[in-house]
């Protein structure tokens, strides 16, 4: 590498005291690698760590299809991938302003690197915003399921029609109001969170009242399908759970194995925290490029050191989509 | 601001570029039809991709495996510009990368699989 020798070997702060510059880049754009490269390893730790759970639960682990359907303003309609599609492309589109931006930098115009930085805040909001909606829907949950004391999620189909089938649509009330069990009450570690709508007799009662009402397992099958019980089978399992799950928490959750939301929390929140931080470190560089920071400093370097942190939140999310939504 | 020339041509020089912004929009297009492509099959779901398995995985896995590894490489190459970076650059950051994150997912998948047969074939139930 020729490249790499000074001329002026004379000079020991040319050799020696950081005049020698191999690499090509200022001290703040390889200190924005170095962060890149140890956070990409942080969260290649969060997926593996995912892809070890999924090994270790490869039976019954859930089917992202089935779980991610929503799509705004279409309610009812089985949409799967549609909005993370959408999402993706904010994100890709987004970092095209992003570049636009540092190009517009390189040629000293103002104005262009200032519409391409807000257009690039905004799509990062509009990605935030989604993940929010995301985010909702699931913690919410459509359907609500049981749970055996193993810890297994029992879901509910119709035989007839192969749709799933909410708690509520068949759950029979039994008018009795059980008491919420609150930590000022007793052992203050002992508290519970909200009660779901519906006891497991109400459930239970609920299913042996409908016929057409079957349980479909967590456990997958050849095909990479879930098991559904027949309707005796089903019957005779109803009688083992000990919980109704409606929507998700850290605890458990009506998709399926447990680990299964506690990554999708993980996972997801830690990169829309870096995207929501991204968007703030671009509005501070934005009215920094408004008030002409740059302008006076000769060079929009800045500009450039916050896009690779920016593209980088996106390419995450290209292998987060994939992990998550897609194998 | 050392790099003031960009290099303009991609897929090794099949397609070449007027300037750095009209590279840009191109890189767009070709991440956009990859991610197309990613959710027409994750949709479809086309029978012979998903019931033939190489090497122990799903065909269509191993398809959205490379086609995400194709994009990370665009992302990174033109819209990171590591193209425009001396090699030293671009090298220290993808091999220590491509390094540690194939050991490490290496290490811990082959032993969650052996922990999914330990609980498969072991005597105790886990089902109850």
């Amino acid at each position: 590498m020729s490249s790499t020798i000074t001329t002026s070997v004379n000079n020991e702060e040319d050799l020696w005291g950081g005049g020698n510059k191999p690499l090509k880049a200022s001290y703040g754009k390889l200190m924005m690698w170095f962060f890149i490269v140890s956070d990409a390893l942080t969260f290649s730790g969060f997926l593996v760590a995912y892809g070890f759970s999924r090994f270790k639960n490869i039976d019954s682990w859930p089917i992202a299809d089935e779980v991610f359907t929503h799509f705004p303003f279409l309610h009812g309609i089985d949409a799967p991938m549609y909005y993370v599609a959408l999402m993706t492309f904010v994100l890709i589109f987004s970092s095209v302003t992003m570049v636009l931006a540092v190009d517009a930098g390189h040629h000293m115009q103002k104005k262009k690197v200032a519409v391409y930085m807000l257009l690039t805040i905004i799509g990062g909001a509009i990605f935030v915003g989604s993940q929010a909606w995301e985010w909702s829907n699931f913690i919410k949950g459509e359907y609500g399921a049981v749970e055996t004391k193993g810890g297994q999620i029992y879901q509910f189909i119709n035989q007839d029609t192969g749709k799933r089938v909410a708690l509520d649509e068949f759950a029979i009330d039994s008018h009795s109001d059980r008491t919420q069990h609150e930590n000022k009450n007793g052992i203050w570690y002992l508290g519970e969170g909200s009660l779901p709508s519906y006891t497991t007799d109400e459930v239970i009662a609920g299913v042996v009242a409908n016929p057409y009402l079957v349980i479909k397992t967590e456990k997958i099958d050849v095909n990479g399908e879930k098991i559904i019980l027949s309707r005796e089978e089903s019957l005779e399992k109803i009688n083992q759970i000990v919980n109704v799950v409606e929507g998700a928490n850290l605890v458990n959750n009506e998709y399926g194995n447990r680990l299964f939301a506690d990554f999708f929390f993980f996972i997801t929140g830690f990169h829309g925290f870096h995207v929501f931080s991204g968007v703030v470190i671009n509005i501070i560089i934005f009215f920094n490029v408004l008030v002409g920071t740059y302008e006076k400093r000769g060079h929009y370097e800045m500009v450039e050191k916050v896009g690779l942190y920016w593209h980088f939140v996106d390419l995450v999310w290209v292998f987060v989509f994939t992990f998550f939504y897609l194998v | 601001m050392e790099n003031k020339t960009h290099k303009l041509e991609i897929f090794r020089g099949l397609l070449k570029f007027k300037s750095n912004e009209t590279k840009i929009w191109g890189v767009l297009l070709f991440l956009s039809i990859v991610t197309v492509v990613e959710v027409a099959l994750g949709i479809i779901k086309p029978e012979i991709l998903v019931g033939n398995s190489f090497l122990s995985m799903k065909i269509i896995n191993w398809i959205f495996i490379i086609l995400t590894i194709v994009k990370a490489y665009y992302i990174a190459w033109d819209f990171m510009h590591l193209r425009d970076e001396p090699q030293g650059l671009q090298f220290s950051v993808t091999i220590t990368l491509m390094f540690l994150i194939a050991y490490l997912a290496f290490i811990l998948l082959v032993e969650g699989n052996y922990i999914f047969d330990m609980m498969y074939e072991g005597f105790v139930s886990w089902n109850f």
